[in-house]
């Protein structure tokens, strides 16, 4: 009761509460969770991983430090250039793929469609699932005795392959069909709320000018989404980098090595290889991959115009 | 172009009124030929996201002997619950053979305080960080932002020692501090979004009226945010079910969460393959977040939008 008392005494001071140092106690002491969260976790463990990739951690993590040693190792590392090479296929796919389809299914449900909500609820479920369920039943739809590839060659079409999962030429295709199956919902409905905000006025002026629809999508409409794309596109990849839990569901890295992917080389080399180091400098590499992505992201959406 | 909106936008109320007419009346032809494309195409693509779950549901009613000899399309000739009895209760992972059930209730217990106190902990920074800011709380709020595009691969390991001098790894209450931690940034965005768009007089109005940090919080802005409670529940709720990184990371085998435990009975490479008990005990993991989606509807959309799209 007490210190309600004093808030009041504050209140009536000045209306808008100043910052001296013990004024806002019990908001500070709240924020004692945020701010461990934020210097232990986010900047203190962040710098403990980069620093110790510099050190040659095996076992155990120990301060020996052997420069870029990691770093030659882990680029001359066969397993890890395919989960780069992998990481890449399946990035700029996805983000092609996520982008064009969900932009379409967004565009085709802005029609003024009947039934949006229950084609939209149809097209977002897969998002609701876990990477697990995701992998596990697509790896059931691509089993090529008893899947896809069974199905339509009982049809008749004998010679019929689809078996990506068993085939290491394709098998980042195979997830990669899985990930925009649970992926595209997501970008569908922000495309949609983008498409949404668009005055109707736009659309008025082009039909007066008589100009068709899909014209006015490509040289109108999506040049003032630029915001949302760019949205997007900082959600799907930053998605792409984390992949982790698909592949581990739908094809456990293989057939061979043919569908590592970075995070899972990362996971193996600390916790299965106790070959730290090698996991500290992967990871490392993980973060600037994301930091060469959102540096420019951040410069576009807040170096340049400042917002409040 | 440019003239014609602004005419239009320029005539006053009576031009407006009568450009909106016709639009508003919208000729229906039914069948034209863009008519018949585009509910062609949305149908053709929902068939297409709706193909898994209906493989899933046959296949888990199937008996082994029909998946083997049919279409995994069809529906089950046989009707059969055994799967899901056996996915549920008898399934095995390395020696257990309690089925998923075990999975699930860890699940449940990771989940329930997991949430709580993810929630409890977001709401109050969001409201400090909307009401009570201080010297600093802004560059809180930009590291908690920028950690959340951070790879959770660079952090798990210094995780593990940290946890391990609490004396918490391997237990239940890590993998909450886990969660907890991991959803902070989102959920702290949830939250000071709505706090700040709640009207600084009501504040102010309680301020005057002797109510300090907590009183504030508890009686004037937990009552009036509501909504976003629950929209942070749909979202934490799916995805902490959903985690599987985390899980097998900071847990031990006994109390591996669902989705873990899911991953190692139908990856086992022992014995032989039962698909439709596969399916199974994938649909009963995946039943939880879909019921919460079909349920929720529009707050979980908004949920991940208020995620995806920064407000």
């Amino acid at each position: 009761m007490t210190s309600t008392d004093a808030r009041t005494v504050e209140a009536g001071n000045g209306s808008r509460p100043p910052n001296p140092l013990l004024k806002n106690l019990s908001a500070k002491i709240a924020s004692v969770p945020m701010a461990l969260t934020a210097l232990v976790i986010f900047l203190g463990c962040t710098g403990w991983t980069v620093v110790h990739s510099f050190t040659s951690s095996k076992l155990l993590p120990k301060l020996d430090f052997v420069g870029l040693d990691q770093y030659d190792r882990l680029w001359s590392t066969r397993r890890w250039l395919v989960s780069i090479e992998n990481l890449a296929i399946y990035g700029i796919c996805s983000l092609i793929f996520t982008l064009v389809i969900g932009f379409t299914l967004a565009a085709l449900l802005d029609r003024k469609v009947r039934f949006e909500s229950a084609f939209r609820t149809i097209y977002l479920y897969p998002f609701a699932l876990s990477f697990i369920v995701t992998g596990l039943v697509w790896q059931w739809l691509l089993n090529p005795e008893l899947g896809i590839q069974n199905v339509v060659r009982s049809l008749g079409w004998e010679s019929f392959s689809f078996d990506p999962l068993y085939n290491p030429d394709i098998v980042i295709f195979g997830i990669l069909i899985a990930g925009l199956w649970q992926g595209t919902g997501l970008i569908m409905v922000i495309m949609l709320a983008g498409l949404r905000g668009i005055d109707e006025d736009i659309w008025k002026a082009a039909r007066v000018d008589g100009i068709p629809v899909w014209k006015t999508y490509v040289l109108v409409i999506i040049p003032m989404m630029r915001p949302v794309f760019v949205t997007a596109l900082v959600l799907i990849t930053s998605g792409i980098v984390k992949i982790y839990d698909l592949v581990v569901a739908q094809t456990s890295g293989g057939p061979g090595i043919a569908s590592e992917v970075p995070a899972k080389y990362v996971y193996d080399r600390m916790f299965s290889s106790q070959n730290l180091g090698q996991g500290f400098a992967a990871s490392t590499m993980m973060l600037l991959m994301v930091a060469i992505i959102l540096i420019p992201w951040a410069y576009l959406e807040f170096g340049g115009k400042k917002r409040g | 172009m440019a003239d014609v909106t602004a005419s239009t936008n320029g005539n006053g109320i009576p031009a407006t009124g009568l450009v909106e007419g016709p639009r508003g009346a919208k000729p229906k032809r039914t069948f034209s030929r863009g008519n018949i494309f585009l509910y062609g195409t949305l149908i053709v693509v929902a068939v297409y996201y709706a193909l898994p779950l209906w493989v899933m549901v046959v296949t888990s009613l199937k008996g082994m002997p029909e998946i083997r000899m049919g279409n995994i399309f069809a529906p089950p000739v046989e009707i059969t619950f055994q799967p899901w009895v056996k996915a549920w209760a008898e399934a095995c992972t390395g020696i257990n053979c309690d089925g998923l059930s075990r999975g699930f209730w860890n699940s449940v217990r990771i989940l329930v305080p997991s949430v709580v106190l993810s929630i409890a902990v977001a709401s109050v920074n969001g409201y400090a960080l909307s009401n009570w800011k201080f010297k600093g709380s802004e560059v809180f709020f930009t590291i908690l932002m920028l950690g959340a595009f951070i790879p959770y691969q660079v952090m798990i390991y210094p995780i593990v020692i940290l946890l391990r001098e609490m004396g918490l790894y391997g237990t239940l209450w890590g993998l909450v501090l886990v969660h907890t931690i991991f959803g902070m940034p989102i959920l702290t965005l949830l939250f000071r979004n709505y706090f700040t768009s709640i009207p600084m007089d009501l504040f102010k109005a309680a301020r005057v009226d002797g109510a300090g940090f907590w009183g504030i919080y508890f009686r004037v802005m937990v009552p009036m945010a509501l909504p976003i409670f629950v929209v942070a529940m749909i979202l934490q709720v799916t995805g902490i079910w959903n985690d599987f990184l985390f899980g097998v990371i900071y847990t031990k085998p006994e109390i591996y969460p669902m989705t873990v435990q899911l991953n190692n009975i139908v990856n086992s490479v022992q014995g032989v393959k039962e698909y439709n008990v596969n399916m199974a005990a994938t649909l009963l993991t995946g039943l939880v977040p879909l019921t919460i989606y079909f349920v929720s509807g529009k707050l979980f959309v908004r949920g991940i939008a208020a995620g995806a799209v920064k407000g």
